[in-house]
């Protein structure tokens, strides 16, 4: 979306609260926004803002060829990835699957190291040996970045289960997209998840469509949180536009798995703005551009923007400060990128191997 | 030096890697309360308890991508298979997962962890329970692949592998577990990627792995009555493989035969030929040749089963026709 986009005058905006949400979420939220200080309101603006200039960079970065294969956007998505960092500890693992970009930057990793990544710079969190869809960062114990659909989620059980097998306290997160709900890796991951108690919390973001085909082509039951009650696991589904709704719904299931060590699924509804992947067009053939301009309406970024504009806390000079501040690391990550030389060819042969044995 | 199972050499190597590491843990199906579907894992979770010899549900794919999770963050996982055929199930977590973590990650994850169980036919199991898989899996750059054929061998390979930084396959053989050997006492080491020339003899070279080292010690015993004498090349690691070892025996015997359990086609063989034809042109005074499976998926009836089978009868026939000799 553009600044202008959030600039709307009141007007749009009480429009915008008059529209039925989803489950009401947002008049719930409203309350919730108290639990929250001023600071940690911007700085939860910030992370949003800073993934949504980031991924703009992106696109224009593929366009002219210097992010190359795939590339999945988190545009329309960013409520989740900030809202979930939000509530866990360093010490806590993140794992997650190719849309991976908005989740690294929303855990802390350097912006210039992901997007040295994008490029495939030496600098890159990998070291340009990843790409877009695998980021890792074991300083921020962000566990990748994983391109097969559903096959991160039994090592996110893995990690769970490395816990509890260390008696810790910490947990792991583990996002996937709602079409990986039908695929048996999930099954496996969530019934091992509840039969050996283990400090996971699975995260649904269900923005609508697995690549083009849309829920109601691929479930039979669209009621994705069923599936917990299939393994006697608490869920709960959330509108994943809005961070405070996030927040609220992850602090239960941050306590769940601190507390009982217990895992929850959790579906976060959410759309996405952009296209599958760059050769996808952005509404595509498999969704109207009513239905998309329609979810842009409730543009994450916009919504949080609202409330704390309405609550008084935010002029729009302050909006166009930590706007400026989230383009000016996007553009400082691209000089970086940019400037930063290509893997020397002996790292060809490196990391296929590590020579140490315990 | 002691005699023993195959089965109870892996067994003295789990134990005495659990008690080295509480890192380690065993995982897999019937391997705690059952003692093991080949009862490898007996008297281990008396010893080491729940928590670190941990029965599983059936559920290939979840189990093993739970030995990568924990691999991950620290634990040594050894994820058992109740048989290779099973595992591929779970072949995502193995290849795109397990094999691919350090590299993808730019050296930032390694995964300290081991996947093993039997490989290859037993007997009259069907088409779905007799294969070997190593060809496919030493395919794949990041994995090691043992196919130890002795218990010497079977526990100093384990106990490698179970200490190594990296993913390692480790292809053991329902109709090995029972065989017998000598086990040096005490601490015994193979390290991975070592071969171990079984047989020697400067008539020809036999190159082979896992369980068919036992059909090339058998030839050569039977050959060497007729004063044929020749070398026997246990790989012993499929990945990497010691070309070098390849290379001093056929560069001595002039003549090579590559005896596997696989099919042909992009078996192990190929690529021991291939090793073979750069390193040791000029040496070879006959075109290499190979044994293998036949080219059908394993029948069940005993006399087909016997004929698709590698063996020694078919062993025999290709030294000699390598020699010149039928």
């Amino acid at each position: 979306m553009s600044t202008e986009a959030k600039q709307q005058p009141p007007a749009q905006k009480r429009k915008e609260k008059g529209t039925p949400s989803d489950n009401g979420a947002d008049a719930a939220s409203a309350k919730d926004l108290a639990g929250t200080t001023p600071e940690v309101r911007r700085e939860l603006l910030h992370s949003m803002l800073l993934q949504r200039r980031f991924e703009e960079r992106c696109a224009e970065a593929y366009a002219l060829g210097k992010i190359g294969g795939f590339c999945h956007l988190y545009i329309g998505q960013e409520a989740i990835s900030t809202g979930v960092m939000s509530m866990i500890r360093p010490d806590d693992y993140v794992i997650t699957a190719y849309r991976d970009h908005g989740q690294a930057l929303a855990r802390g990793i350097s912006p210039r190291a992901v997007m040295a990544e994008l490029f495939g710079r030496d600098a890159g969190t990998s070291g340009g040996k990843g790409g877009s869809m695998h980021i890792f960062d074991a300083k921020t114990n962000f566990l990748g970045g994983h391109g097969i659909v559903g096959g991160h989620v039994p090592i996110a059980a893995g990690v769970g289960f490395a816990i509890k097998y260390r008696r810790g306290n910490q947990l792991c997160i583990c996002f996937f997209g709602e079409a990986a709900v039908n695929i048996g890796a999930f099954h496996e991951a969530l019934n091992l998840a509840s039969l050996w108690d283990l400090p996971v919390i699975f995260i649904i973001e269900n923005n609508r469509y697995g690549m083009g085909t849309a829920i109601s082509r691929s479930t039979a039951n669209e009621d994705v949180l069923i599936r917990a009650k299939g393994y006697r696991m608490e869920g709960e589904s959330v509108d994943g536009q809005d961070v405070f709704a996030v927040r609220e719904c992850m602090a239960r299931a941050v306590e769940r798995a601190r507390k009982e060590k217990r895992p929850t699924l959790i579906e976060m509804r959410t759309y996405r703005f952009m296209g599958h992947s760059m050769s996808d067009a952005v509404s595509g053939t498999y969704r109207t551009k009513d239905e998309l301009e329609e979810n842009m309406k409730r543009d994450p970024v916009l919504v949080l923007h609202n409330k704390m504009y309405e609550s008084g806390e935010l002029t729009e000079g302050d909006m166009h400060k930590i706007d400026d501040e989230a383009k000016a690391i996007a553009q400082d990550a691209w000089d970086f990128a940019d400037a930063s030389p290509e893997p020397p060819l002996e790292k060809l042969y490196t990391d296929v191997y590590t020579d140490t044995s315990s | 030096m002691a005699v023993v199972t195959y089965r109870d050499a892996l067994t003295q190597a789990l134990r005495e890697e659990l008690q080295r590491d509480d890192r380690v843990f065993l995982m897999g199906e019937e391997v705690a309360q059952y003692n093991g579907a080949y009862k490898v894992s007996k008297g281990l979770l008396d010893e080491f308890g729940p928590m670190r010899i941990v029965d599983t549900p059936i559920t290939e794919l979840g189990f093993a991508g739970v030995g990568v999770g924990a691999a991950m963050v620290g634990l040594r996982p050894i994820v058992e298979f109740m048989t290779w055929n099973f595992a591929l199930l779970a072949i995502d977590e193995v290849v795109n997962a397990a094999a691919k973590m350090l590299y993808m990650s730019g050296g930032q994850y390694k995964m300290p962890m081991v996947f093993r169980g039997p490989n290859g036919a037993a007997l009259q199991l069907g088409a779905q329970h007799s294969q070997a898989w190593e060809s496919w899996l030493a395919h794949i750059p990041g994995l090691k692949v043992c196919t130890p054929g002795t218990p010497a061998d079977a526990k100093g390979l384990l106990k490698s592998a179970i200490r190594d930084d990296n993913p390692v396959v480790f292809l053991e053989g329902e109709m090995l577990y029972n065989t017998k050997g000598e086990v040096p006492e005490g601490e015994h080491i193979v390290p991975i990627g070592v071969a171990d020339l079984k047989r020697e003899g400067d008539h020809c070279s036999v190159i082979t792995h896992g369980k068919m080292a036992l059909v090339a010690m058998r030839v050569a015993d039977d050959l060497a009555k007729e004063g044929i004498n020749i070398d026997v090349v246990d790989l012993r690691t499929v990945r990497p493989i010691d070309v070098d070892a390849i290379a001093r025996s056929v560069q001595k015997t002039n003549r090579a035969v590559v005896l596997e359990e696989g099919w042909e086609i992009c078996g192990m063989g190929s690529q021991v030929v291939d090793f073979i034809q750069r390193e040791c042109f000029d040496d070879l005074d006959a075109p290499v040749l190979r044994v293998h499976q036949e080219d059908v998926p394993m029948p069940y009836a005993k006399n087909l089963e016997r004929a698709a089978k590698p063996d020694a009868g078919k062993t025999v026939a290709a030294i000699k026709k390598v020699m010149y000799l039928d």
